[in-house]
């Protein structure tokens, strides 16, 4: 992903966090998204990181990181300790993305969830015309080298949370450089998005 | 890298007697320190630097007489973690021990002979305390605390002891206390020293004092500080020679022992070892505040805790402990567990990566 599109996802979330808010986020990577959330909406909170190189360049830029694996669970958090947990474009890359929304629905009164959407329609037109496993700016590897074990699509989360009476509160939809939130038609908003936001609980 | 600069042991001498844990007062003590760096005209860049079991002052530069480096000369010094163009770092021995802070080898002012067991049980409550008569003396303001096994459980007791002057403590290796298989290796260690011929209830300085009983201990201690991969690393099954069909020292493994247990005696005073092993079995903020949340709720200081994935005497489980506690009480905390093939003793070799972090935590 370009630095650009990533600045754009992050500024869809941090629209979506209040200001002074408690927060964990978790896959925080170098924390440019939790320094983003400092500055602009004064948060406090921490992240959670399992690289060792990203746990020290969020160091660097001063902010509270605790080096864990999401997939091993949130231990070390109270329940409802905080008021968001974000997961932003990491809940492909967990080996039980189940336990790991369970935990954030545990540990934070809401929580952030966005991902690439398997569904876009250019994704399906490059699996359908090539034949071969998609491969995008927003899903940059191999098949062989991905870190995505768990794709998933818009109407896969919907099912997802509707089967496990988790509350979708909001859905952002996104493609290039323009959002859409709300109630669009499910299918549709499958369809013509490459990424998605979602704000759960319980 | 090394310090070029040279550095000296100097004393301190306690205007007032200390109320020990044990409920003793204990009058007429003296503290070994040094310093690196200069104190800022506020006197609030000063870092206490806290030393483990055998440790000394002498954390950094070079020693006069000897021309050894300090045990954390990687780590102190101009642009190094503790930074000492930025930072004023202070070491001192800690009040038990024999490198010149005053210990069961100190002369008694009352019998004038030497304290042996006569000295009273320390805890690292107490070493804290006289650290703090230290730091007053040099008025300072607000204080960085760091250090590593037992020097980290003093950190961690600064900032539970002071908690509005702590500003930073940096937690390396330690937990808020011992587990059972650390009491026992210490509590084999102590019987050996005390069933040595030579020991004689502590009052050895005018004769050969317990050298095989603190050899053995020091060779327990290493076994702990090492682990499994480490010494396959160093030492493998190696002989040192060939198979010699006797009790002599056959593998290299057991010449590396043998030769720190030899090398320990020359520098270590038995008495001492007794009392540092007992104050760190003692140390239980958990038991003495009911609980670690409750022992750490007033503290205003952030904290960095740092563990290695092989150090099995200082557990990654037990520095998540202290995590969790500080993440419960909305502290600003920030944990890193590092890859070593040291066990223990990584705290004291692996200084590149736990450079990075300080420095970081330390705001460069």
């Amino acid at each position: 992903m370009t630095t650009k599109e990533f600045n754009f996802n992050y500024k869809i979330v941090c629209n979506l966090i209040p200001e002074k808010s408690r927060v964990l986020d978790l896959g925080c990577g170098d924390g440019k998204l939790l320094k983003i959330l400092k500055n602009e909406k004064n948060i406090s909170g921490l992240g959670v990181e399992i690289n060792q190189n990203y746990v020290l360049e969020a160091l660097q830029k001063g902010l509270s990181i605790v080096q864990g694996d999401l997939d091993m669970g949130l231990k070390e958090f109270q329940d409802n300790s905080f008021d968001f947990a974000i997961l932003n474009q990491t809940l492909q890359s967990t080996k039980n993305p189940e336990f790991v929304i369970y935990e954030m629905l545990r540990v934070a009164k809401r929580c952030v969830v966005s991902f690439p959407n398997f569904a876009y329609w250019k994704v399906r037109f490059y699996l359908f015309f090539k034949g071969k496993m998609p491969k995008s700016k927003v899903l940059p590897y191999e098949w062989y080298n991905t870190p995505n074990v768990h794709l998933l699509t818009i109407s896969d989360f919907f099912e997802f949370c509707l089967k496990r009476n988790i509350k979708i509160e909001k859905s952002v939809y996104l493609t290039k450089r323009k959002s859409r939130s709300g109630f669009l038609i499910r299918n549709i908003a499958n369809f013509f998005s490459e990424e998605v936001v979602f704000v759960i609980s319980k | 890298m090394e310090n070029e600069n040279y550095t000296e042991t100097k004393i301190y001498k306690l205007n007032k007697p200390i109320v020990l844990k044990c409920g003793k007062t204990f009058d007429n003590i003296e503290v070994a320190y040094q310093t690196y760096g200069k104190l800022n005209e506020n006197k609030d860049n000063a870092i206490l630097v806290l030393h483990a079991l055998t440790g000394s002052a002498h954390a950094a530069f070079l020693n006069k007489k000897t021309n050894k480096k300090g045990w954390w000369d990687d780590m102190i010094g101009p642009n190094k973690a503790f930074d000492t163009n930025k930072f004023f770092v202070i070491s001192s021995n800690v009040l038990g021990g024999c490198y010149g802070t005053t210990g069961p080898k100190s002369i008694n002012p009352l019998t004038n002979k030497p304290y042996a067991l006569d000295f009273p049980v320390v805890t690292i409550e107490d070493m804290v305390k006289v650290q703090k008569e230290l730091v007053n003396y040099f008025g300072i303001k607000k204080i960085i605390v760091a250090g590593g096994s037992m020097g980290g459980m003093q950190a961690l007791e600064w900032s539970i002891a002071y908690p509005e002057y702590v500003k930073s403590t940096i937690l390396i290796a330690t937990a808020a206390r011992l587990n059972a298989q650390s009491i026992a290796f210490n509590a084999v260690a102590r019987n050996a020293i005390l069933k040595d011929a030579n020991f004689n209830n502590g009052n050895y300085y005018n004769s050969s004092c317990p050298e095989n009983g603190l050899a053995i201990a020091r060779m327990i201690g290493h076994i702990t500080y090492l682990c499994e991969e480490a010494m396959y690393k160093k030492f493998g099954r190696e002989f040192k020679d060939t198979p010699s069909f006797d009790f002599g020292v056959d593998f290299q493994v057991e010449s590396y022992l043998e030769h720190q247990g030899k090398i320990f005696v020359d520098r270590f005073d038995a008495n001492s070892y007794l009392y540092i092993t007992k104050a760190l079995d003692y140390y239980d903020p958990i038991k003495s505040y009911g609980s670690l949340e409750n022992a750490l709720k007033d503290s205003s200081s952030k904290f960095l805790v740092i563990s290695f994935s092989t150090d099995w005497l200082f557990t990654t489980e037990q520095a998540k402990q202290i995590v969790s506690t500080l993440i419960k009480l909305n502290k600003d905390v920030s944990f890193v567990e590092l890859e070593s093939k040291c066990g223990h003793d990584a705290f004291l070799l692996e200084f590149e990566k736990q450079t990075k972090i300080i420095k970081s935590f330390l705001g460069e």
